[in-house]
């Protein structure tokens, strides 16, 4: 029993990666209702700006900090360049600008920075940790205790303040929002930069796992599972969505696996997705939309 | 005729590629009065309000509000000097309660900074109260409190009409602009939506641009009507002589007076 314990609890704390990933799609997705198909780049960008700076010899704050000053520029440049033409167009037009967006942030960062894998050390060991008697990662532990901060932090500030009644206003319908002086590119350029935030601990927190490299900006495709569970609108949706599609591949590798072939974790989220699509297509939090007939 | 104009169009002009729109128009409108822009569809009407809140650019003319003289601006500009408007087809946040649409309308009226906000200490509480003061103030003015809490897209269409008159006078604005705000109700609701019109006016000083189709109702609202035709402004007075203007009766109201 206690090894099953150690298996759900193994697939949770991966769970919160998928879900730290997840947070910063649906933050774009509540500001202007569109799937940015860029987030996984502009975690790759983060990712290996960061690893770049620090191989350059800069201590870890100094790099994390000017990480995040190129994360607001780009955001900035985006709302510039990319979304202030595109006020009013279609959702599906949106999506298209940020798959070529993707592209874009992709070669950027190999043009800046080169094409070649980096290590990243973050200076949290991956051994396992002796809990109560079962056994943990020590660095998935630190990566769950960073997303709860984050989340706190997020919620603190999308909850309580102005900005978070804005970015709903915004979402839902952008010109009556500047109709009553909503301050629409200052709203998205936050966003977007609130999203690169997102997406550099996040790069952080997968490139110590796996390498800063290029597939790092594939991560997009683990994310979408965990947006359609729990939901493309919430924070907590995200949270909750990451933990059943961690936990639940975890515990159908290990017990499936043997019957029905390795491999499982592979493809398990996305029959989950579809399981969750046919029965509940809003997502576990998702805002129903509703409507009159 | 003591009060002076709180808001004045000069010579303004807007083409659609080519096509004019608005050729020309000027009219003022004094502080506190109700104002009604009629003309048959296609005259220019909407167009000469979303000039004034700032939707569209003006090619020509000048725009003076509250003393302030102006050729462009942006919506969200044009909110905080105190232009309010609700739209033809309501354009509320149909995912937020009513309650939530109004506050938004509120949302110019906050002075703490966010970090107070986030965690809710300095001006932040107290001020949260006041928002919320004022929201239910209007809510109550326009008796919409039973939905109050109701999510906007559930209600029906004469409430949304209302609800977004709400969030509009929410920001307390001095110039208060309704496009077609009657537009498919029927007669007592009219009548309803015209009486809260005039306590708007009356009760907080608030001046109002209307477009109305109505002829009862404007002449019965307003102590101004313009009157557009094919992008010029063809007749402006009180409705009394608008009503005798030989062409506003050969171009709008028919041929018989």
């Amino acid at each position: 029993m206690d090894f099953f314990f150690e298996v759900v609890l193994g697939g949770l704390l991966a769970g919160v990666m998928y879900a730290l990933v997840a947070i910063g799609f649906v933050l774009i997705y509540k500001a202007s209702g569109v799937f940015n198909f860029a987030q996984g780049a502009m975690v790759l960008f983060a990712a290996l700006t960061f690893v770049s700076l620090l191989e350059r010899g800069l201590p870890f704050w100094l790099a994390f900090a000017i990480t995040l000053a190129v994360m607001v520029v780009l955001a900035v440049l985006i709302e510039r360049t990319v979304l202030r033409p595109l006020v009013g167009r279609s959702p599906i037009t949106l999506f298209m600008a940020t798959l070529g967006l993707s592209y874009i942030i992709e070669g950027a960062a190999q043009a800046l920075w080169g094409a070649q894998a980096h290590g990243l050390e973050l200076g949290v060991s991956d051994e396992p940790l002796a809990l109560g008697g079962l056994l943990l990662s020590q660095f998935d532990l630190f990566a769950a205790a960073t997303a709860a901060v984050l989340v706190l932090v997020l919620s603190l500030l999308f909850t309580h303040t102005r900005i978070g009644l804005s970015l709903r206003a915004v979402a839902d319908d952008p010109l009556a929002a500047q109709a009553i002086g909503i301050r629409l590119q200052r709203v998205w350029a936050i966003v977007w930069a609130v999203a690169g935030f997102v997406g550099l601990v996040a790069g952080l927190l997968w490139g110590a796992r796996v390498g800063v490299q290029f597939s790092l900006s594939l991560i997009v495709l683990k994310a979408l599972p965990v947006l359609i569970i729990g939901g493309f609108t919430s924070i907590t949706g995200a949270i909750v969505g990451g933990l059943i599609i961690g936990a639940s591949e975890k515990v159908a590798e290990v017990y499936l696996g043997p019957i029905i072939g390795g491999g499982l974790e592979n493809w398990f989220p996305y029959v989950l997705a579809l399981l969750f699509l046919l029965v509940r297509p809003a997502g576990l939090f998702g805002e129903r939309a509703i409507e009159r007939v | 005729m003591a009060s002076h104009p709180l808001l004045e169009l000069q010579g303004i002009s807007l083409s659609f590629k080519g096509v004019k729109a608005i050729n020309d128009i000027g009219f003022s409108v004094r502080e506190g009065d109700i104002c009604a822009l009629i003309g048959p569809n296609g005259a220019g009407k909407s167009s000469l309000l979303n000039i004034i809140n700032g939707v569209y650019q003006a090619q020509q003319g000048v725009i003076r509000f509250a003393g302030t003289e102006r050729t462009r601006m942006r919506p969200n500009e044009a909110a905080r000097q105190g232009i309010a408007r609700t739209f033809q087809n309501i354009a509320l946040f149909k995912g937020m309660t009513v309650l939530d649409n109004v506050l938004t309308g509120r949302n110019l009226k906050r002075r703490s900074s966010w970090l107070e906000q986030a965690l809710r200490t300095g001006r932040a509480p107290a001020e949260d109260n006041r928002q919320r003061e004022s929201a239910e103030r209007v809510i109550e003015f326009l008796r919409i409190q039973p939905w109050r809490h109701e999510v906007v897209a559930s209600l029906p269409y004469g409430l949304q009409k209302r609800v977004e008159l709400a969030r509009a006078l929410a920001s307390e604005p001095r110039l208060l602009l309704l496009d077609e705000p009657m537009a498919g109700m029927n007669a007592r609701e009219k009548q309803e939506l015209s009486s809260f019109i005039v306590d708007i006016n009356r009760d907080l000083g608030t001046t109002v641009v209307l477009i109305e189709h109505d002829i009862g109702v404007v002449m019965g609202l307003a102590d101004q009507v313009v009157v557009l035709d094919y992008g010029r402004k063809i007749g402006d007075g009180t409705p009394a002589q608008v009503r005798r203007n030989p062409d506003v009766i050969a171009a709008y109201l028919g041929t018989h007076p």
